[in-house]
């Protein structure tokens, strides 16, 4: 009987001393950026995703306060049932707390679903579909850097402005292009424009030549290129040798990041409109984050995407910091709760559907003559502030939202 | 206008003329892998990986030494030829006794290693190649703007493609080398250097495949992943013509090309699977190929 008192006065020991001494799970936050580490994706994610993610833990000052931090990061190849599988084991075997990133919207969605399911957090940055935020909103998940409403309000409203009012699309043939496809045909319409015609591309692909003449063809005054990455680059490349810029119709890249601008070179680049959340050159603060992440991302300059998860780690931590738990749900309610502020981003906040909001840029490429230097390649439009770049909330169709 | 299927007959010219130019860079890369896999039984995976060299080998000569693209069209194939001697005579040789399988996974292995160096150095995004100057701009056909470097790129290939067919086929060279696969024993007696030529052929088919990099680096990015993405289909295209068939890898180069250019008019979505779609067929009917003969 005795035997059996001290037993249960230890397990209750045991427990108490448990919860009391370390809300953290484990004593270890342990942070998984997943993304594509080797494919068309790779600049604009990549193994630079992780890299950043390893400094937000460094400026949050981690180690002095105590925390310990450790950084996972895994390639989905773009393929959502690797993506998940990755995912499943770090929740269930590897003990991980919050996974990070993760463009390519297909592996998004499924990421989302998993992480609801177990409870934990997923703070997307890489991803671009709307519907994170909408109809496939999550207590758990957060979506960060930009979406594809705000790629088509930002972009699609300045050309139809300036009179590019009827479109043909070149879409790349998954979640992601037909968000973007979607998105931006609900702009170009509203604002009184037409589309004329649509093609879906194979992700990825190499060869667009064909599809670019269908949009010949089409007559249409704007080609809306609703892909990303190397598809994007070659699209561009291979519209300015079929002489279709020449021949008066305009390109739209409705995604475009700065690593594709230094792959196509500004020769073939210049005077593209597109929209960012983040460019390195915008202030002091960015500036001298981006000489830091530089020479640790093979001089590289950041894409909007690893800044992004820069900025939604930090976030991240100390929204832990506050909480005092690592449990996902509880984590992201006080991400929601607290206002955002880092170098890169300024102030911002998450709203209740999961949406993260901060100004957003319109930038048109420069020509090679007023390029000073590496990486010189923006000029600031115009400023779309934080509250108007973003899909109004009531508009997304979140059940979170009430 | 007229129309075929909806299709006004103009729009078609131009998609077919694009499914051969896209056919070109088919035939040139299969054709390399035909006449490696033809004459010495190895299934070189790292075709794919040379192709990427060429490209980035005439970015080099251009951005680091000013030496222009129709130089590189001559270099990028000699050094890169003979990057492929090297590997074959350090490790391929060594497996030609073996069976198929080990040539696949030591060039398959090679090809991701080397992949993954210049991914490492140089990101996925790509390095940009203008088109040399000689060849911008383009030509209005009526029913589409043919830009001259595509009109080139056809030119050569096919230009390329019948030389080689023509020396594997009916000059004494390539009956040596045929004769040497055939049987490699009684050829060496006659007093010809068997591994010597076979060095050789394979370092041509390598080149072929840099050749092919360099013409396709203008219209693609210089890209790491280059390759990679087009490997798959090319292996197709040898399959269906009939492994080791050299006018077989040239016709179904050509053929698959323009099946994909109309797959991309009529049903976009399949425009990627079409070619395994046609080789699936072609396997059930002829599994030896549409050109190759049953050994």
């Amino acid at each position: 009987m005795a035997f059996k008192k001290t037993m249960l006065a230890a397990a209750v020991a045991a427990l108490v001393a448990g919860t009391a001494q370390a809300q953290v799970s484990d004593g270890v936050i342990r942070i998984g950026v997943m993304n594509d580490m080797s494919g068309l994706y790779a600049d604009i994610a990549g193994p630079g995703s992780a890299t950043a993610a390893r400094m937000a833990v460094e400026d949050f000052g981690a180690a002095k306060k105590g925390m310990k931090v450790e950084i996972l990061s895994a390639d989905h190849q773009n393929k959502p049932d690797i993506g998940s599988a990755v995912v499943q084991k770090w929740y269930d075997v590897d003990k991980v707390d919050a996974v990070f990133d993760v463009p390519t919207s297909s592996v998004a969605l499924a990421v989302s679903e998993i992480t609801r399911k177990k409870g934990k957090a997923f703070i997307v940055s890489g991803a671009a579909t709307a519907d994170l935020t909408g109809k496939a909103c999550s207590p758990n998940t957060i979506h960060w850097t930009y979406d594809t409403w705000m790629l088509a309000n930002g972009t699609g409203n300045a050309i139809v402005k300036t009179g590019g009012d009827s479109w043909f699309f070149l879409t790349a043939d998954y979640a992601f292009g037909h968000a973007l496809e979607r998105d931006t045909e609900a702009v170009v319409l509203k604002s009184g424009g037409k589309v004329l015609g649509k093609v879906r591309h194979p992700f990825p692909g190499t060869d667009f030549s064909s599809f670019l003449l269908q949009a010949q063809a089409s007559k249409a005054k704007i080609i809306g290129l609703a892909n990303a990455g190397g598809d994007t680059i070659n699209s561009i490349k291979q519209a300015a040798e079929f002489g279709i810029v020449k021949g008066g119709q305009s390109l739209a890249g409705m995604l475009v990041f700065i690593t594709d601008i230094h792959g196509l070179g500004l020769n073939t680049a210049q005077g593209l409109i597109f929209t960012e959340t983040f460019y390195w050159d915008l202030n002091d603060q960015t500036r001298a984050w981006t000489k830091r992440f530089a020479p640790a991302n093979g001089g590289r300059y950041p894409s909007m995407v690893q800044a992004g998860v820069y900025s939604a780690v930090l976030h991240y931590l100390k929204a832990i910091e506050a909480a005092k738990t690592d449990d996902g749900t509880k984590v992201i309610a006080k991400m929601k709760e607290l206002p955002t502020d880092d170098p890169l981003f300024g102030k911002g906040r998450v709203r209740q559907d999961g949406r993260k909001i901060h100004p957003a840029y319109l930038v048109e490429v420069k020509k090679p003559s007023e390029s000073k230097g590496p990486y010189d390649y923006y000029k600031i439009r115009a400023t779309i502030p934080a509250e108007q770049a973003f899909r109004p909330e009531k508009e997304g169709g979140c059940p979170l939202v009430k | 206008m007229d129309t075929i299927f909806g299709v006004p007959t103009q729009a078609l010219f131009g998609q077919l003329l694009i499914g051969l130019i896209n056919g070109s860079f088919y035939a040139l890369l299969s054709l390399g892998l035909a006449v490696i896999f033809g004459l010495l039984n190895i299934i070189n995976f790292t075709h794919g990986a040379q192709y990427m060299m060429g490209a980035f080998c005439a970015w080099f000569l251009l951005n680091k030494l000013g030496v222009g693209y129709w130089w590189a069209l001559a270099i990028a194939p000699l050094s890169v030829g003979a990057f492929g001697i090297l590997i074959e005579r350090l490790m391929i040789k060594h497996l030609y006794q073996l069976d198929h399988l080990y040539g696949l996974l030591l060039t398959f292995g090679l090809a991701l290693i080397i992949q993954g160096l210049f991914r490492n150095e140089f990101g996925s995004a790509g390095l940009p190649y203008q088109v040399p100057a000689e060849l911008a701009g383009g030509q209005n056909l009526g029913f589409m703007f043919l830009p001259k470097y595509r009109a080139w790129v056809i030119v050569a290939s096919l230009v390329v493609c019948m030389a080689t067919w023509f020396v594997i086929e009916k000059t004494k060279l390539g009956s040596y080398l045929r004769a040497g696969t055939e049987n490699s024993q009684l050829v060496q007696a006659f007093g010809i250097n068997v591994p010597r030529m076979i060095t050789l052929t394979y370092g041509f088919g390598v080149g072929l495949a840099a050749l092919a990099g360099v013409m396709a680096a203008p219209i693609y990015q210089v890209n790491p992943l280059m390759g990679g993405d087009l490997i798959i289909v090319v292996f197709a295209v040898v399959v269906i013509g009939g492994m080791g068939s050299i006018l077989g890898a040239i016709l179904t180069g050509f053929g698959l090309g323009v099946i994909e250019g109309l797959t991309k008019v009529f049903y976009p979505e399949a425009s990627n699977t079409v070619i395994f779609i046609v080789m699936a067929i072609v396997l059930m009917i002829k599994p030896a190929g549409l050109f190759g003969t049953q050994k």
